[in-house]
């Protein structure tokens, strides 16, 4: 084996070969290989020493990078415990267990290739199964050789750390039910397609070429193969049909179970009492193309969860201090007056007050701000933050459910379910359309009855049948569902179908300013001080390369083209700054305390002092900046709505605010969480349709209370909180257009409902006349539901495409 | 013409096998993950003899 050696940085075009990543702190020379950290390392050595270098081959540096990863050995400790083990597994037998982890890293050919090759590094294990799109793999092993805190420590030595976190542990969701609409679908369209090939001598009118029996026995057949489509494919519609009965209420499936059951009915009596053919293929195609309907609707979007609260991010374990041990033990047995630590890079799993060390807590996941807070000794540290820097101790003073932002969610707004929108207006039309259809069916009923009692009943069952709103019910559905799909190519990835309804709805828009109107990676750097020389720019951009502190990347990009200058022995001092020496002289750069400067009081942002030799040359003064166009996009929102704006920060902003929004927003500062959600309960009180964008878990309530909640998040993959959409950052500038587009689906929705009333009014026409045939049926029905998907699909995808939300029109 | 009686067993009974098949493809899990077996068919086989390599001349 090849020596292995440090090199101080020379050349920092070196990319790892594991990570692929700039080797800008060190360069481990292995194997003819550059390696920028030795976790990176170590994970080649082990890939080596088992033969899974074909890892390295399928893709190039396929690998995340092992920098700042923690490698204590006793933090996978709680996975010892049983109870948890058990929460995790999802099967086991006596020598076998099954596990399914959720692994972020997972992102290439090579991932997959190399954890469903984990029996080549451990005998224990069985085999690994990757499921690419969630981001997951199901490994099973056998416990008596690898216990699952073995499989976790190695699935970590590789790189491949699994995300365990407090939900996993939370009992598990049973998932199979968007699978029973599919079988009902199946069944549907395996009756229809054998009932219409029954039908057609009836269709062609060729019944007198063959013999009664047959007829009898197409008939009978139809029959029994109408059964599975009417007791089972059928029941969604009983169910919430008889529902809204129950509650009052007409929605849209009342007038289709009303059909249903007329259509089957009266063919059940036209076959075994008149002896005639009846509509039973009609009846299998409306089902096949409303559940058609319904399946189309139901988008859904593997990698993303809509109902993520604080214990997908939250941790299982926690490290407790006791009689000057550590333990790890799972987070729920942890108790007020517990005393933790928490190492860098660790959650703050509870309200806690500071005893030891120096806290530089990050709240970027809570609040969208970057910078971490400095914390002193006996300050209370709020739950939810990471540690960056050196091990700190705490003394727990609330329960981890209790903590000043964990109590949101104990709030009443996330104990009920969000009711379905009464008012949808599918339901609204469906109340009236069905009253309007029975008084026709009962007038052409009592107008018969005058002269035939038979044609009354006739013409009577002809216009429930051939009303039954099969037409109007795909409107919804399908432009819905075209809606989600266009948005969803946007990145603007919405939870169902009902949240566009909702969308269009919307008269006041609530953001949140911290990481949704502002952009951590968009500050505004200003210099001020003694002019820098080129000279001292690229000491400075030298000290920034070396620190992965958001102020240092923020800086290194304000210094862009500005080449470096070699500063030897540089060291981070985690929450102070950066100390290097150049030619001899100490160069400092980091906080007023380090530096021996005088922090400017009253100045918003962060101040960042360059000092040589202790003596003070000026600071950089970084604000985050508001995100580019937004004040365009505020504008164009504006218009027919309400702004206002909700920030956790004091009011010195405010100012700079008005003069880039105007006046007319309404801005409120100083927001805790709770603050934010009694604020849009407040505004829902007052008959608002409110539409509420943030990004941290302190949005949570107000997400959830909101009518419209969204979620912003610059990877759609990483953590968000429960929220009615999640929309990539880049997506915020459509956000107006996203709007006005929700407000046109319900136009074309309308129209498509124009377009279905002409059938039924057609249909009608006919219907009290007793004029309808089964054949009459068979055509009329797949015609006015296929043209009316086709008209919304076409209508909403060329809409999208002139309004620049697609690139193609289809 | 009696064959049809026949003729139509078969199609129903063929129609149903087909429904059974795809009802339990769904149940197994078949169209649960519809991205990665497209990744997973291009990795080559490693033969299984455990001698160490050789330098291979197969291309790999």
């Amino acid at each position: 084996m090849s020596k292995t050696q440090k090199i101080v940085p020379e050349q920092l075009a070196k990319t790892c070969f594991h990570c692929g990543e700039q080797c800008a702190v060190e360069v481990i020379a292995f194997d003819e290989k550059d390696f920028c950290c030795a976790g990176c390392k170590l994970v080649y050595e082990v890939l080596m020493e088992s033969d899974l270098c074909t890892y390295y081959t399928l893709e190039q540096n396929p690998g995340g990078t092992q920098r700042g990863v923690s490698s204590r050995a006793n933090r996978f400790d709680y996975l010892l415990d049983q109870e948890i083990v058990h929460k995790l597994i999802d099967f086991e037998n006596e020598t076998d267990s099954h596990v399914t982890f959720t692994i972020p890293l997972i992102h290439c050919a090579s991932c997959i290739w190399l954890l469903e090759n984990l029996h080549q590094l451990n005998e224990g294990i069985i085999s690994g199964r990757v499921d690419f799109l969630k981001k997951s793999v199901h490994i099973k092993f056998r416990h008596e050789h690898l216990t699952l805190r073995d499989l976790v420590v190695l699935l970590s030595s590789i790189g491949y750390e699994p995300a365990i976190n407090l939900a996993d542990i939370a009992s598990k969701p049973a998932k199979s039910v968007d699978k029973k609409l599919i079988f009902k679908l199946a069944v549907a369209g395996f009756c229809f397609g054998n009932m219409m090939f029954f039908s057609l001598p009836e269709y062609f009118s060729e019944a007198e070429l063959l013999a009664d029996n047959f007829r009898g026995l197409f008939n009978y057949l139809n029959v029994l193969l109408s059964l599975p489509v009417v007791f089972y494919s059928a029941t969604d519609y009983f169910k919430s049909a008889w529902m809204a009965l129950r509650r009052r209420i007409v929605n849209m499936d009342v007038p289709i179970a009303i059909g249903i059951i007329t259509l089957f009915l009266f063919s059940l009596y036209e076959i075994f009492i008149v002896g005639q053919e009846g509509y039973l293929d009609t009846l299998g195609g409306l089902l096949f193309f409303l559940l058609l309907g319904k399946l189309y609707q139901q988008k859904t979007y593997d990698t993303l969860a809509f109902d993520r609260d604080y214990k997908a991010y939250f941790p299982v374990a926690v490290t407790r201090v006791k009689r000057g041990m550590e333990e790890v033990i799972p987070l729920t047995k942890l108790s007020v007056g517990d005393i933790i630590r928490v190492r860098h890079e660790e959650l703050i799993p509870a309200d806690s007050i500071l005893i030891e060390g120096e806290a530089a807590i990050d709240y970027s996941f809570v609040t969208g701000e970057e910078v971490p807070v400095l914390k002193r000794l006996g300050e209370l540290v709020y739950a939810g933050g990471r540690q960056k820097g050196s091990a700190v101790t705490l003394t727990v003073q609330k329960s981890p459910s209790q903590g000043y932002l964990t109590d949101l969610w104990n709030n009443e707004a996330f104990l009920k379910k969000k009711e379905a929108s009464l008012e949808s207006l599918a339901t609204r039309i469906s109340g009236k359309f069905t009253v309007t259809v029975l008084l026709i069916a009962f007038a052409a009923l009592a107008y018969w009855s005058f002269t035939d009692v038979s044609l009354g009943v006739r013409a009577f069952t002809a216009v429930l049948i051939i009303t039954c709103p099969c037409a109007l019910a795909m409107s919804t559905p399908f432009t819905l569902g075209n809606t989600l799909r266009i948005f969803g190519q946007g990145k603007f990835y919405l939870k169902n179908a009902e949240v566009i309804e909702r969308m269009a709805q919307v008269d006041t828009v609530v953001f949140d300013k911290t990481g949704t109107l502002t952009n951590p990676a968009e500050a505004s750097i200003t210099y001020e001080g003694e002019p820098l020389t080129q000279q001292t720019k690229g000491i400075v951009k030298f000290l920034v390369n070396q620190s992965t502190h958001p102020l240092s990347n923020r800086i290194n990009s304000w210094l862009e083209d500005v080449s470096v200058e070699l500063v030897a022995g540089v060291t981070e001092l985690k929450g102070k700054g950066l100390l290097g020496y150049y030619k001899g002289q100490e160069i400092r750069l980091g906080s007023d305390t380090f530096t021996g400067a005088k922090a400017t009081d009253g100045l918003a942002g962060n101040q960042v002092f360059v000092a040589v030799e202790g003596e003070v040359l000026g600071f950089f003064w970084i604000q985050s900046g508001l995100r580019p166009g937004i004040s365009d996009v505020v504008n164009r929102i504006g218009a027919g709505r309400k702004i206002h704006f909700l920030s956790g920060d004091h009011g010195h902003e405010r100012e700079h605010l008005v003069n880039v929004f105007g006046s007319n927003v309404v801005m409120n500062f100083n927001q805790g969480p709770a603050d934010k959600l009694k604020y849009v309960k407040k505004m829902r009180r007052r008959g608002r349709h409110v539409l509420m964008i943030g990004d941290g878990l302190n949005d949570a309530g107000a997400l959830r209370e909101s009518h419209v909640g969204i979620a912003l998040t610059a990877a759609a993959s990483n953590f968000s909180p429960a929220s009615d959409a999640i929309m990539d950052a880049s997506a915020l500038s459509r956000l107006p257009a996203y709007l006005e587009f929700s407000k046109l689906s319900k136009t074309i929705i309308k129209a498509s409902f124009g377009l279905s009333f002409t059938y039924n009014a057609i249909g009608i026409f006919f219907a009290v006349q007793g004029l309808v045939s089964p054949v009459f049926c068979a055509v009329l029905m797949p015609l006015s539901s296929i043209s009316v998907v086709i008209f919304t699909t076409v209508t909403t995808n060329y809409l999208a495409y002139k309004r620049g939300l697609k690139t193609k029109i289809m | 013409m009696e064959v049809i009686f026949i003729l139509i067993g078969i199609s129903i009974v063929m129609a149903s096998s087909f429904l059974w098949l795809f009802i339990r493809a769904m149940k197994s899990g078949q169209y649960d993950d519809t991205y990665t077996p497209s990744v997973r068919i291009l990795f080559d086989q490693k033969v299984k003899n455990k001698e160490k390599q050789l330098p291979s001349t197969k291309s790999k």
